[in-house]
């Protein structure tokens, strides 16, 4: 990425980021986000991104970008999992072992329908 | 699960018990039960609120309403409007005086329960902390930009200043003050420091800022280094925190790759590189000037103060060191303005403080919440109550420095001053909520223990008192010790206190004083009855 030299530089980065992103917001990007911070991964989160990847893999669903984040907040709820589907608002789960990610990717990312007993209300 | 929606306080200093609260509470008790509210609305008495003209005064949370003087008659009206229907009670509202003391800090926070508030952790959990473009996307590096290019570095320190920032490492102490002081020393070479070496037992703040937003800690680095002067700064994280580091490492290196750190920053003549230093397990590393040592190759061990790391630090020179989450706080501070960040947290103590949240609550983790909150809110409304409705007994705050703190301070605002006057500790951060399952001896004795492990050796006071202090505890727990040993160890806390070379031993007395004061009967019980009043030591333990 280029370097910045200015606050103009970074107004303009700023600028080409999001519209990077909106484009593939609209173009109905799916976004998996795991949440991986120490508390997650203590609770199983690297199990769940592993069986995510994997899921993704072998039913050969496209479109789907898998990233990580830091703590809510909720370490209690750990593991997280966020979906974002194109422009629809974010959808939060809890308590996602890799069966119940398995269970979202099929449910959530591929037929549109959330996976009510594990969504978190924040 | 109970969610707590609403808490009711109502005040029981004499003058409101004389003018029939009590008839109040157990009317409220019972409406609130009529209207089948009791699963989510938390009812308290909570002593002296510090207003005096309009007792007995009912006050109601999150909106702060604050109703007086309140009669058993009122009660119906109330519970109807405002807790059943979910409007302010208007006409029982008491008169809007200027309202002076504790009661001030109920006003400032309006409406901001039970959401938190976040400015510290503002992107962590939201953005992919390996991901440059995620910061940036979220208003990442530009106070660093705006501060490079348009303000000078004693306008940046005079916003600190005026925004009344204070250390989040543990002693409070303002941190405008402290960049001053760095960067008035005339020196070619200062450097900059960030402290996350946090070792006290339960405290896991940083780690989660560290991992959750690493690039927010640089920039507010490159911004303190800017303000006091400096061209270099480390980042001391602690050994055991592999993840933070990676995720640090990785931020750096994108950050040098986007000129961000490095030279002519921002196409200014301001240079700014940045090392980690990993610590190795010692908890005396996270005393600033024995973390200096160990930056230096030398032993942990701390120095003689004065002088202070602001005029002789790292390899001789200025130094400024700050706590993770005071730096987090630096960016937001210098993007939105002092005044801005006046407005959350009291009057001494602005902004917010980050909680980690551990014990017999329903629910744990990390919470941000504004200063002058209390105890109380905290376990009704961010821990969802205590875990099977037991009852509150005490909190450990901060780790092992912070204070115990018995029930009956739950209503005291946490904010550096409230705490300060009512003889406890805010400390690091850690929230240990217990029930009347745990023995403070035991507490304690678990304290002492992580101390005298602790305890570098380098002054006698602290290396030999954290272990006479067990001993003492441990003979008052298996039911060897006198009363004597009871004035002994509030000796020894005092010596602890008054002799030791720095924090650790000094304040590892805290919580000798803090059993012998607030829970002294409980304390005695195992001498005097020969029993654990709860029933976790074994006093009747062969001696070893
Ligand atoms: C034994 C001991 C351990 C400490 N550990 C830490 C620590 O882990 N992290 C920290 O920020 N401050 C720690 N401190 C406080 C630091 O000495 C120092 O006050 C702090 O880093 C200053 O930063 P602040 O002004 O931002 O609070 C410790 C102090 C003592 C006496």
């Amino acid at each position: 990425m280029a370097t910045i030299k200015s606050l103009d530089d970074l107004t303009r980065i700023r600028k080409e980021v999001l519209e990077k992103r909106k484009a593939k917001a609209a173009a109905g990007q799916i976004e998996v986000i795991v949440g991986m911070g120490t508390c997650g991964i203590a609770a199983g989160a690297r199990d769940t991104m592993k069986a995510i990847l994997e899921d993704i893999q072998n039913n050969n669903r496209v479109g789907i970008v898998v990233k990580q984040t830091g703590c809510i907040g909720l370490c209690e709820k750990e593991p997280i999992v966020q979906v974002v589907i194109g422009n629809q608002p974010m959808v939060n789960y809890g308590k996602v072992t890799p069966g119940v990610a398995r269970q979202i990717l099929a449910d959530h990312v591929a037929d549109g329908k959330v996976v009510q007993n594990h969504v978190i209300l924040l | 699960m109970k969610t707590i929606r609403s808490m009711v306080l109502v005040s029981s200093d004499p003058i409101s018990l004389q003018r029939g609260a009590q008839g109040v509470f157990d009317r409220l008790q019972a409406e609130i039960k009529t209207y089948g509210l009791d699963e989510e609305v938390s009812l308290a008495m909570i002593g002296d609120v510090g207003r005096h003209d309009a007792l007995p005064l009912v006050i109601v949370y999150p909106e702060a309403a604050v109703y007086g003087p309140v009669t058993v008659e009122d009660v119906h009206t109330l519970v109807e409007e405002h807790l059943y229907k979910g409007r302010i009670a208007v006409d029982l509202q008491a008169s809007n005086r200027e309202l002076s003391g504790k009661i001030a800090w109920l006003n400032t926070r309006k409406g901001t329960l039970p959401a938190e508030q976040r400015i510290v952790l503002r992107r962590a959990g939201i953005i992919d902390p390996t991901n440059i473009e995620d910061y940036i996307l979220h208003d990442g590096y530009t106070a660093l930009g705006k501060a490079l290019t348009e303000s000078t570095p004693t306008q940046v320190i005079d916003e600190i200043k005026k925004s009344g920032l204070r250390g989040r490492g543990g002693a409070g102490f303002p941190t405008g003050t402290k960049w001053g002081f760095v960067a008035k020393e005339k020196s070619a070479k200062k450097y900059v420091i960030c402290n996350a070496d946090e070792s006290e037992p339960g405290t896991f703040k940083d780690r989660l800022i560290l991992e959750g937003d690493p690039h927010s800690i640089i920039e507010a680095l490159a911004l303190a280094a800017y303000a006091v002067g400096a061209d270099e700064g480390y980042i001391y994280i602690r050994g055991e925190y592999t993840l933070a580091q990676e995720r640090f490492k990785l931020a750096i290196l994108q950050a040098k790759e986007m000129g961000f750190l490095g030279q002519n920053i921002f196409g200014t003549a301001f240079n700014f590189d940045l090392h980690i230093h990993s610590g190795a397990g010692a908890y005396i590393c996270g005393e600033e000037t024995a973390l200096l040592e160990s930056i230096e190759g030398k032993r942990g061990q701390p120095r003689t103060r004065p002088p202070f790391p602001t005029t002789h630090g790292l390899f001789g020179k200025p130094t400024l060191v700050n706590n993770v989450e005071t730096l987090a706080n630096v960016p937001p501070i210098l993007l939105n303005g002092a005044t801005w960040y006046r407005s959350f947290g009291t009057l001494s103590s602005p902004g917010t403080k980050v909680y980690t949240i551990l014990g017999n609550v329903n629910v744990t983790g990390l919470i941000e919440v504004p200063m002058g909150i209390t105890l109380r809110e905290v376990i009704a409304i961010y821990a969802k109550g205590m875990k099977g409705g037991e009852n509150f007994k005490m909190a450990q705050t901060g780790g092992s420095s912070g204070s115990i703190i018995p029930a009956s301070l739950q209503d005291t605002p946490m904010d550096f001053d409230s705490f300060g006057k009512a003889g406890v500790a805010l400390g690091s951060g850690a929230l240990l909520i217990c029930n009347e399952d745990t023995c403070v001896v035991d507490l304690a004795k678990v304290l002492l223990n992580f101390f005298r492990t602790e305890s570098c050796g380098k002054c006698f006071p602290c290396r030999i008192g954290t272990q006479r202090a067990w001993e003492m505890l441990d003979a008052i727990a298996s039911g060897r010790a006198t009363l004597k040993t009871l004035d002994q160890l509030m000796e020894l806390s005092t010596n602890l206190y008054n002799l030791s070379y720095c924090g650790l031993g000094q304040t590892a007395g805290t919580p000798l004083k803090d059993i012998l004061t607030h829970f002294r009967a409980e304390v005695e019980a195992h001498i005097r009855l020969g029993v654990c009043p709860a029933g976790v030591c074994n006093t009747k333990e062969a001696v070893h």
